[in-house]
Formats: structure tokens, sequence, C-alpha cells
């Protein structure tokens, strides 16, 4: 019995569905429930650019308002993918430009954004309201000057750490007197000083804004004059927060953040003078968010201002906190989910300051809600490892980097293996797993057989061969993305589970012993995959078969061999071929 | 296929970077280079790093290098170029040494030492009796370094002159400023209670 109903009706039900995962759903039923939902779909999430391209996009959705890509492997952030490896926003936007003129928001993460870009995004979308950029390069503040200049209804402009050609303060001036709806404004990363009293009309004239974040240069004196202009602010980044003590700069600073009513979230704090901290005291205990990871204070001063934050949620803190800091966390801040702790000194060997593997597991003792963690440390054991494990089985992401690569339980000089384990059998929920330490292949076996939600996993410097990554390409169920640098991981694992990478996002391998002749033959064995060989060493085919490449990026794609390599990129091709 | 211009080469600075190194290691020199164009901290690393094999057998070179240089491998610990560009370094003398003048009544020119070398007051005196040719003697509480010429002073942070040895050694280092070895009636004054 055939019965159908109005597409409109369709389309009104789907427009309350708003999750990727529900909506690719929605599309499999038949048909013509595909073609309905494609045409009303406006929010597209693009995890790896090059998994797809700009007309393939566009041919399926053909009226997307929003659009969030992903570029470059995660592995970029510590410097491991070359420069000039790809990620190029600019075929995108060419495309968007004439297919989405009614686009509103643009959100990439690790791309490379030229001003060109900047500008045809400025003068082709209309409605443009929403541009974020987190860990992006590639353009100048000519570029943003263009944005500001142009988009008429600009609500967010997020730089968050990206890698701006700095040329001078002054594009933030061209935002027209006329703009009044910007909400979120996020210019911490950029180096040159901003022309203050138009970043003070700006704030003045935006009654909506909800989120400023200001960057180093602006100084603590200017704070005060900001702040009674934005009562509306719910997150705060500071500039460099010091001066000279003046009693009256300290009570202004006191009754501007008191003047914020619905401050949640606080950032920036770089170049800290203690005697201010108590400026922020009067929010405290509504915040929910709190970044010191670029403050230089003391654990003094971190408890005596975390001891007053009651809501916090999340910490970002440099190790300067100590154990003794994190005890304190652990006992005043038990809604606390996410933590992380950064190291003030990485490159030293001998620590500086007093923050061992006993402050984790005090937050874990003290903080049932833990959710998040990323830890710097230079010791672990794994008893520790047990306790956290037992602390805290709700643990969704825990990123674990002992400084010392390979170092083993500092009690019993055992590998880390079994306190591994103990999270990933305890933590059923655990979807990303960062490993460091001494580690033989038993922490993988343990990996494939109880990290089932696992999503993704991070391996440096660990195992002894290809059996570990054998346990983790076939036990793994949920894994999407791996990256592994400088294990003893080979061709055997990889060919035998050669049919996982096509259920996967990518793969990254780097110092790894993989040979050119295993690359060819994955090249040939899988379908809608791409196997990237970089190699700086110029053309593999110059060396034997069985050498070792210096990095592999495999990823699914429906796109086909990439057409904008750089020289030091092969990508095997399906006949198994000499490539290019 | 659609001409992408600038952005496929990158910055391509490579075509004005000066060279940094001997010839040869170009790696090496792509990857320093590189961090510095970047204005990222530099990544200085041992020749040998060559990142192309596992290492699976060699212990990780960290806890061999010396005080000044520690060896690095790319990317680890795995802390983004951004936080490291952006956190405030500690005190430069932690990197660069720690360099004070040593200035000796009647001689014509002063002297550097780095005191981060010394591992406390009887290394540096031996080295400052060998730099200078004299004898210092033996510190005691009570008289200073009664029976020498010479006694060993220095200016601390508040600008005030001191007798070496008073305080601990880890004082010492952090708030001596510079020495000045005394001779002569001042220096013999020194030893005496006051």
């Amino acid at each position: 019995m055939a019965y159908s109903f109005p597409e409109e009706v369709l389309e009104y039900v789907l427009s309350f569905i708003k999750t990727d995962k529900d909506r690719n759903a929605v599309s499999l039923v038949c048909k013509s429930w595909y073609e309905i939902e494609r045409w009303c779909r406006r929010r597209v999430f693009i995890g790896n650019c090059y998994a797809v391209n700009p007309r393939i996009m566009i041919r399926r959705f053909p009226e997307i308002r929003s659009v969030e890509i992903k570029g470059k492997p995660h592995f970029a952030d510590f410097n491991l993918v070359p420069e000039g490896w790809g990620g190029y926003f600019h075929p995108w936007v060419v495309a968007m430009a004439r297919a989405y003129p009614m686009l509103e928001e643009i959100r990439l993460k690790r791309m490379v954004v030229s001003d060109d870009c900047l500008e045809m995004i400025a003068k082709s979308f209309k409605n443009f309201r929403v541009l974020v950029m987190s860990s992006c390069e590639g353009f100048s503040t000519d570029g943003l000057a263009c944005i500001a200049a142009n988009c008429r209804n600009l609500r967010e402009l997020d730089l968050r750490e990206s890698e701006v050609e700095d040329l001078s303060g002054h594009w933030l001036s061209h935002f027209p007197d006329t703009c009044t709806s910007l909400e979120s404004l996020n210019i911490a990363c950029l180096g040159s000083e901003v022309c203050f009293s138009a970043l003070e009309r700006l704030v003045s004239r935006c009654p909506n804004l909800r989120k400023l974040q200001l960057n180093r240069t602006v100084p603590l004196e200017k704070l005060p004059n900001l702040l009674i202009r934005a009562p509306e602010l719910v997150e705060f980044g500071t500039g460099a927060y010091s001066a000279e003590l003046r009693p009256e700069l300290l009570s202004n600073l006191v009754n501007a953040f008191a003047g914020c009513k619905k401050l949640k979230a606080l950032s920036g704090f770089w170049d800290v003078v203690p005697a201010y901290i108590p400026a922020i005291y009067p929010v405290c205990c509504g915040l929910t968010s709190l970044n010191l990871s670029y403050a230089n204070i003391q654990s003094p001063d971190i408890i005596k201002l975390v001891s007053q934050c009651q809501n916090l949620q999340r910490l970002w803190v440099l190790d300067y906190i100590e154990d003794s800091g994190l005890d304190v966390l652990a006992t005043c801040c038990k809604k606390l989910e996410e933590l992380r702790v950064f190291p003030s000194d990485p490159y030293d060997v001998e620590p500086n300051v007093s923050l061992t593997e006993q402050g984790l597991v005090s937050v874990s003792e003290g903080c049932p809600k833990l959710q998040s963690v990323l830890y710097f440390c230079r010791r672990m054991s794994n008893a520790a490892l047990f306790t956290i494990a037992k602390n805290s089985p709700n643990l969704i992401r825990f990123r674990l980097c002992i400084i010392e690569a390979r170092a083993p339980d500092y009690l019993t000089y055992e590998p880390l293996d079994a306190g591994f384990g103990a999270i990933v059998e305890n933590c059923r929920e655990l979807r990303r797993l960062s490993l460091s330490g001494f580690l033989t292949d038993r922490v993988f076996e343990y990996i494939g057989k109880h990290a089932k939600k696992l999503e993704m996993l991070s391996i440096a410097f660990a195992g002894q061969g290809d059996l570990g990554l054998h346990h983790v390409l076939s036990g793994c169920d949920s894994l999407r993305k791996l990256e592994i640098r400088d294990c003893p991981f080979g061709d055997k694992a990889l060919l035998a589970n050669a049919a996982k990478l096509e259920t996967m996002r990518s793969l990254w391998m780097s110092s790894c012993p993989v040979s050119y002749g295993a690359c060819k033959l994955l090249g040939q064995k899988l379908r809608r995959v791409n196997v990237e060989v970089i190699d700086e060493r110029g053309t593999p085919e110059s060396r034997p078969d069985s050498c070792h490449i210096e990095k592999l990026y495999i990823y699914r794609t429906l796109s086909g061999p990439r057409v904008d390599t750089p020289d030091f990129i092969w990508t095997m091709d399906e006949e198994g071929n000499t490539p290019q | 296929m659609e001409s992408i211009g600038v952005e496929e080469k990158g910055l391509n600075l490579e075509a004005t970077e000066l060279r940094l190194g001997l010839p040869g290691r170009d790696k090496i020199e792509k990857e320093i280079i590189s961090s510095f164009n970047k204005n990222k901290r530099a990544a200085p690393k041992s020749a040998e790093d060559d990142g192309s094999e596992a290492k699976a057998d060699t212990k990780h070179r960290d806890h061999e290098a010396a005080p000044a240089a520690k060896a690095q491998v790319i990317g680890w610990p795995p802390i983004r170029s951004y936080r490291k560009n952006n956190f405030a370094p500690k005190k430069a003398e932690a990197e660069y040494g720690n360099y004070v003048k040593v200035s000796m009544d009647g001689a014509p020119y002063l002297r550097k030492i780095d005191l981060k070398v010394y591992t406390g007051y009887k290394d540096l005196l031996q080295a400052l009796e060998n730099m200078f040719k004299l004898s210092i003697g033996v510190y005691s509480e009570r008289e200073g370094y009664k029976g020498s010429e010479h006694a060993p002073t220095y200016e601390d942070k508040d600008g005030d002159w001191m007798l070496v040895g008073d305080v601990p050694w880890d004082m010492f280092m952090s708030s001596c400023k510079r020495l000045r070895i005394m001779k002569g009636s001042e220096a013999r004054g020194l030893g005496c209670a006051v």
C-alpha cells in the first residue's frame, strides 16, 4: 500500500531534526525522504576537507547555510605535517560563492585561508554572520579588515589560535558605525595593538556582545572602561593582566567585573601581577570555565582563586598549580568536568614544579563528574592509573602526556600497560585516548579488547611490533581517527587490516617502519581511500620498495586523489603504478 | 583544474630563506628554518634524529642533554606552537646561563663567568683564584676570609655589597648580579665583626 503525505509536512518535521547522525538516518529511509532531506539540510560538517569536494557537497545539498570544514591532520599542531601540505579553503569558497549566496556561517579548523578567501566571503554572502577560524593560517589583518567592513550582519568573528599575519591593528576600525550586530569577538591570537578607541566604540554599540576575548596588547588599565560597556558578557578574555600597583585601578576593576553579572567564563591572563587577581573574586562563584593556561602565577595564588569557584566545570591551568593546588580543586570544585594541565617548562628534564600523578589522582577522587582530562606530568604509575580508572568511570577523553618519552612506571619500572588497560576497561564511554610512557604491545591488546567506543587514539613511542597495531585495528570497533608517531608498527598489521581503513576517517603514521611497497599495495587494495606517502627526501621511487617512508596519511574519500598535492606527497594509485 | 595560486605552495618562503648550518643537512635545516619563519620557538634537534626510522630500541635522548642545550624531538612533548609562542618564557638565565661580571681591584679589565657551571662556593672560589692568580683562603662565618689579602664580594639584587659565602649557594646564585674581588685594607676590614 503506497501512501504519501505532502513534502511540506515532512520538511516541517525534519526542521526539528538537527544532528548530522539523525539527518543521515532520515536520508536512508527511502528515495523520496533522501530527496526531501537533502533539499532542507542547512548545515554540513566535513571532518576532512579531502574526503569530499565542493562539487559533491553542492550537488547533494543545494541549500546549505552553515558549513564546518577541517583540514590538516591533528599532528600538524605539533609540527609533524610539513609546510605546504594543503588544506586550502580557496576552492571551497569559490564554489560556495556561486552556489550558496545565502550562506551564513563558516567554521574552519586547521585550514589555509588567504586574504582573497576572506574578501570573497565578505563580498559574496549578503547574510553572512559567523566566521570561526580555529588554528588556521594564511591570512592577514587586511583580510580581517575586509570582513569587518563588508559583513553587515556579522555576529561572530572568532580567530581562535590562528596564525595571522599581523600587519596592523587598524583593521578593527573598519567595522562601520552601523555595525551593531556583534555577539562574539575573539582576537586573542593577534599580536599587534588594535586601535583601542575603535574597540571601545564597537563594544559600546553592540548590545548583544556576549563573548569578547582580547589580545595580549590590551592593557589592564583599559579593562574597566571596556567591561562597563559590555554588561551582557558571558565569556571574557583579558589582555595582559599586569600594571603597576595602583589602588584605584584595582577598585575600578573590581567594580567592572562585578558589573558583569552574567559572566561564566574567563581567559587571557597573560603576564599576571598577582595583586590584581582579587579583582575577579566577585565573579568567581558564577564561573563555569576558567582558562589560566597562560598565567604565570604560582600555586598559592591559584589556590586562592580556584577555591572560590565552586561552580567550575572546566579548568585549564599550568602545572604551577602543583599537587597541592589540585588537592584544593578536588575539595572545592565538585562540578568539575574538564581539567587540562599544561607544562610550564616542557623541555627541561628536571621538574620545575611539584606536580605529579598524585594531583590527577586527587581530582579523580574529589570530582565525580570528571569527564575530560588532558594532563602533562613527569611521572606516572600503574597504581595511580588504576585509582583514576576506578574513581572516574565516566571519562570520555583521557589524554596523558608523560613528558619523557617511554618513561616507565616510576615505582616499579614496569611498562604502563596495566594502568592504561584499567582505564579502557573501566571507562566504558571513553571516546578519546592519548597514550604515553613506556608501553608494550600488551596495552594495545587491552585497548583492542575493551575500548569499544573509542573514536580517536594517539600513540607515540610505544609498542613492540605489528601485533600492537593489529590489536587496535582489529578490536576498536568505533575507531575513526588513529595517529601514530615513532612506533615500531610496520607493514603486516596495515595490510592485514586494510579493510578497516575504509571504515575510518583517517590514519596518520610517521617515523614508523612502513615500507613503500606496502603503501603501493594498500593503494591497490583500497577503494575510495587515498593512500598518501609524505616524504621530503624526494620520490620514493628512487629508493627500493623495502625502504621505509617518512610519513603516511590514509583517509577515505569520495573525491579521488588530491589535485593540489605539493611535491613531497605521492598518492598511491589503484593500479599500483608509479604515482604522478 | 582550477588555479589555486599562492596557497598551493604555501607561503613559499624557501626562495628567500637564509640557509643555516653546514651544507648537506637539508632536512634538519628545513625544520629549523621553517620554525624560525613561522616564529615558532625553534626546535633544535640532534643531528641523528632523522625521524625516518622507528626508535623502538633506543631510549629517548632527553636525559643526555647538557643543561644549556636540551636535545628536542620534533613535536614532543605535544604542545601546540600557538601555546609555545604565547606563553611567557621563563627567565632567560634558565636557558642561556647566568653570566656575571667579575672585577678585581687593580686589574685593568673585567672578566665574566657563568655561575651555573659551578657546583658551590668552593668550586667558584677555586675558579676565581685560578682566573686572577691569587689566593682567597677559606671562608668562616665569624671572620670572613681572614688572613687573605683578598675578599670576594658581590652586589645583590637590592644593590648592596655582600661577602661571598654568607648565604646558601642557591640564594647566592639567584641574587648575585656582579662580583668584585676586594684587595688590601678594605678586604681586611670585612673580616672583622662590625
